[in-house]
């Protein structure tokens, strides 16, 4: 289930932040700190490291989260959480982790898949994105620079992150006007 | 011969109402026993509401409009049927792009951005908005002439500051085969 032989996160895992995660709310569009792009930040500072443990305790509690930015907790930053253990759709899995300043460096075979958001909770889009994914990015706390290779629903869920902290929501992206659909199901 | 014919009545027909099982069945039921040739349709449910646009041919519009009576009869649908000139359909004049904005919902979103596209001479092939709690969204697919999606998107981007909206301008998916 882990990353085999790839680049990863060097068996980082949320505990190693040393502080406890609370709970953030989390804000829904057409709140504007979700479409401004979020500053680089400095991925050793305490309030870097406190904010990457609040998005994971926040992703933790929140059903069906695979993913979570800090725009959707009201901070413009380019910090966000990931982890699709255990999810149907994943293929390579990095367990949880929370990256900072992170770009995509390569992004190939693109495919359409329906989307959500906990920030947009009543609508679902189409949105085309990379199933074969290079992402570079720090890793809050000792702010090591990470290399991650993934592909599928992982990179699915990277590429939505990486578009908050850019100000991007799904909705920037979906395929036409017939492309975004009342939510059916909630999580 | 028969084809001019078919072509020389061509009509519009629009139902829109409260909605409910059926209604596209007796619609296309009418139409067929009229011998009118459906063509090109569309229907969606609008807030809730029936909303129901198609073009066909054959018949007059006035036999139309007779037949279509009963089903308007209770009040809570109306339908319209116009003839139409046939066009022939459009071929494509431009660039497609796919137009995305959300913000806050307030008066002349839609209208601010569309005039962007039209002073640009895009063209709208379709449209789709909608509102969620105070979330208004608004997704279109435009023709733009070619060359100008930089200058449409810079003055997208103003229109949208200006209404506290985001937006967002894309090549729309091309036909890969």
């Amino acid at each position: 289930m882990t990353s085999q032989g790839y680049a990863g996160l060097g068996g980082w895992t949320p505990e190693k932040l040393g502080v406890p995660g609370e709970v953030r709310p989390v804000v829904t569009a057409p709140e504007p700190v979700l479409s401004r792009p979020g500053p680089e930040v400095d991925p050793t500072s305490a309030e870097v490291v406190r904010l990457a443990a609040d998005l994971v305790a926040t992703m933790r509690v929140s059903p069906g989260c695979v993913g979570l930015a800090a725009p959707q907790v009201g901070v413009g930053a380019q910090v966000f959480a990931v982890d699709v253990t255990g999810h149907p759709k994943a293929v390579t899995v990095h367990g949880t982790f929370v990256l900072c300043n992170a770009r995509v460096v390569e992004a190939t075979r693109w495919k359409a898949g329906r989307e959500g958001c906990m920030s947009v909770p009543d609508l679902t889009g189409d949105v085309k994105r990379a199933s074969r994914l290079v992402v570079e990015g720090m890793l809050p706390g000792s702010g090591e620079a990470v290399r991650l290779v993934t592909d599928g629903f992982e990179a699915r869920a990277l590429q939505h992150e990486i578009d908050h902290c850019a100000g991007l929501l799904f909705l920037d992206r979906v395929a036409g006007a017939h492309a975004v659909y009342q939510r059916q199901v909630y999580l | 011969m028969a084809g001019q014919n078919v072509r020389m009545n061509e009509l519009a027909i629009t139902v829109i109402g409260r909605d409910r099982p059926g209604i596209v069945a007796d619609v296309a039921e009418v139409l067929a026993r009229l011998g009118a040739n459906l063509t090109d349709s569309t229907m969606t449910r609008l807030r809730g509401h029936f909303a129901m646009t198609l073009i066909c041919v054959g018949p007059a519009a006035a036999d139309v409009e007779a037949a279509l009576a009963p089903l308007a009869a209770d009040g809570h649908l109306l339908a319209t049927v116009r003839a139409v000139t046939p066009d022939g359909g459009s071929s494509p004049t431009g660039e497609p792009y796919v137009l995305a904005v959300h913000g806050a919902d307030r008066m002349g979103i839609v209208a601010a951005m569309t005039r962007v596209l039209a002073d640009a001479g895009g063209n709208v092939t379709d449209l789709s908005t909608r509102l969620t709690g105070s979330l208004y969204v608004a997704v279109a697919e435009v023709e733009l002439p070619s060359g100008s999606s930089d200058e449409v998107a810079g003055r997208l981007t103003r229109a949208a500051a200006e209404l506290g909206v985001g937006v967002s301008l894309r090549p729309a998916d091309t036909d890969v085969l």
